[in-house]
């Protein structure tokens, strides 16, 4: 349930968000793309507009502003392709910005690490890289070492993390990323839709990971399909709809706006009593 | 959907003035996310993530062999077939080794210390632009991953040594003192690659096509490099090359370093095969492209990440 601790705290930004455009360019697009005579006729036409020599712009989110305070725990909703993970990727300072600017205490991070394991190396090493490449010290990954390996109970039916990931089923190997994922503690932390992984206590495990995180963070931000673990771990939530911030306010309110958009069906379910409601 | 338009945020007690956002950060010590460290900060911050360098590099190594059947045998098979190959083409069909003394060593000596810097290069160039997920999931100074593949193919180097030893002492190529002479020219080498590798690395990430373009220009500095032949000998039976032209040969980096190398390893090697100053000339190679290629790659740090 969300907690509303940081009334009684004075209000102090973590993430300050001005104003922001980010803007994706991609090469080879254009017009016949992929035909070698295409391609030569665009470099023989470089001089002219951009979208002549191949490159599109994807304008992936447009004119964001927003304040997250400490002790918030702020959900991140919209439909597939609206924003968010690019939004999110930018508050970490991973995706540059075309305008704007994003501000941060510390440095915000990105709850995640699969872009840096190996499938062809054992569950072992992988925990050590993946300890390593999120920067902490060979000492930290040793000493969290175990605690990672049985979080992520790949153990429990043999001795598995010896072998290569490539060999662990789908399930376990995203069990062992979020286990090698939350093993670190975040000043702002970042999460893009890690709860809906592995079976149910798993799940269930893990959602007790993010809020133990979601302690010792000062500011969480949430990306999620699941309007259930919005509902569960966020007390505001930021609506993005093709790249526009739509709507900023209380879980419960954006949500209701939101269900009434998508047309989801738990709309018709009896309204909670509003007891969550911060202010 | 009557209240859906940029609703304020009613968990704010005070709303914040929309217009001076970045007043309200600044009053907070916030700093701008995804900012270019100062080059002292950028250097603390690589030296901290020194374990993450190895650890990255030695996990790809492991791991380009691990679907293999001989698994690591390979790390030394490769160099060797590799050697065998060029001594197949130059040495019996082609007869360069006319003329040089200890022509094997010789040759494989300028392969192993060519593939090194070749490799590294090509790695370099793809640093950035192949490993995007990374570079967009994690936060880490970004000349970590030029570096990491550098000393990948340092690894790689370090077992064709081990088989080069061997080929060595078969062809009776006898120890000496001088063989110390091969970690200094392999540090300097490795620096030299990894400057150029970040130099590769920040016009790789800009246009991803260099990539393409690299294996010709590897392949013609290769062939001025002297790896299967002697550039003193070939010299020698041209008296009508103008007179820079071999000195502006052996000055090369890449012939500097197989020449020194084969100079601390090969008895019948001699000093006067090589050019003067030569130490001189491998260290200057070395800082120029190790520091310009290092503030170079950092100056751009901030702007890696966009496809």
């Amino acid at each position: 349930m969300a907690d509303n601790t940081h009334l009684a705290q004075e209000n102090v930004p973590t993430v300050v968000v001005d104003g922001v455009d980010i803007v994706y360019r991609v090469n080879g697009t254009g017009a016949g793309r992929g035909s070698a005579t295409a391609a030569l006729n665009r470099m023989m036409r470089r001089k002219q507009v951009e979208k002549a020599a191949g490159v599109r712009t994807v304008h992936a989110v447009k004119n964001v502003s927003f304040v997250a305070y400490r002790g918030e725990a702020i959900g991140l909703i919209g439909t597939n392709g609206s924003g968010k993970s690019t939004l999110l990727k930018a508050v970490a300072g991973l995706l540059p910005v075309e305008n704007g600017r994003i501000y941060t205490d510390g440095q915000p991070s990105l709850l995640g690490v699969n872009a840096a394991l190996m499938n062809d190396l054992t569950g072992e090493r992988n925990v050590y890289l993946g300890g390593l490449a999120m920067g902490m010290s060979r000492e930290q990954v040793k000493e969290r070492y175990q605690e990672i390996v049985d979080f992520s109970g790949i153990n429990e039916k043999g001795d598995f993390i010896t072998l290569p990931m490539r060999t662990y089923s789908s399930g376990m190997a995203a069990r062992l990323r979020f286990s090698i994922a939350a093993a670190k503690d975040h000043d702002v932390l970042l999460i893009d839709e890690a709860l809906a992984t592995g079976d149910r206590s798993f799940q269930k495990r893990s959602e007790e990971r993010i809020r133990e995180l979601r302690k010792h963070a000062g500011t969480v931000f949430l990306v999620s399909h699941s309007n259930k673990s919005i509902r569960d771990t966020c007390d505001r939530v930021l609506w993005l709809e093709r790249g526009e911030l739509r709507m900023d306010g209380p879980t419960e309110e954006v949500l209701e706006a939101y269900e009434a958009f998508t047309g989801s069906p738990d709309k018709a379910k009896p309204q909670p009593a509003k007891v969550a409601l911060p202010s | 959907m009557s209240q859906v338009l940029h609703t304020p945020p009613p968990t704010t007690v005070t709303a914040p003035a929309e217009d001076d956002l970045s007043a309200l950060a600044a009053r907070h010590g916030l700093t701008v996310s995804g900012a270019r460290p100062s080059l002292r900060e950028y250097i603390r911050q690589l030296w901290a993530r020194r374990h993450f360098i190895s650890a990255f590099s030695t996990a790809k190594l492991t791991a380009q062999y691990s679907q293999a059947k001989l698994g690591q045998v390979w790390q030394v098979m490769n160099p060797l077939l590799n050697a065998a190959v060029y001594f197949f083409i130059f040495g019996v069909l082609l007869g360069t080794k006319k003329g040089v003394p200890d022509y094997i060593p010789f040759l494989v000596t300028g392969v192993f210390i060519w593939t090194f810097t070749q490799s590294s290069i090509m790695a370099g160039t793809r640093a950035i632009s192949g490993n995007l997920g990374l570079v967009r999931a994690l936060h880490f100074p970004r000349a970590a991953l030029p570096i990491s593949f550098c000393l990948q193919q340092f690894q790689q180097l370090l077992f064709s040594m081990a088989a080069l030893v061997v080929i060595l002492l078969c062809f009776g190529v006898p120890v000496s003192a001088s063989w110390l002479l091969a970690v200094p020219v392999l540090v300097l080498q490795f620096t030299f690659n990894a400057g150029v590798s970040m130099i590769m690395a920040r016009a790789g990430a800009k246009t991803p096509d260099i990539a393409q373009l690299m294996p010709f220009v590897l392949r013609t500095w290769m062939y001025v490099s002297g790896v299967m032949w002697s550039i003193d000998h070939l010299a020698k039976g041209h008296s009508d090359w103008p007179s820079w032209l071999l000195p502006a040969l052996q000055a090369n980096p890449a012939a500097v370093y197989i020449d020194l190398m084969r100079f601390a390893l090969i008895d019948s090697f001699h000093a006067g095969q090589l050019p003067p100053h030569v130490w001189l000339i491998a260290t200057g190679w070395a800082l120029l492209a190790g520091v310009g290629g290092f503030i170079y790659f950092w100056k751009a740090e901030e702007t890696y990440g966009r496809g």
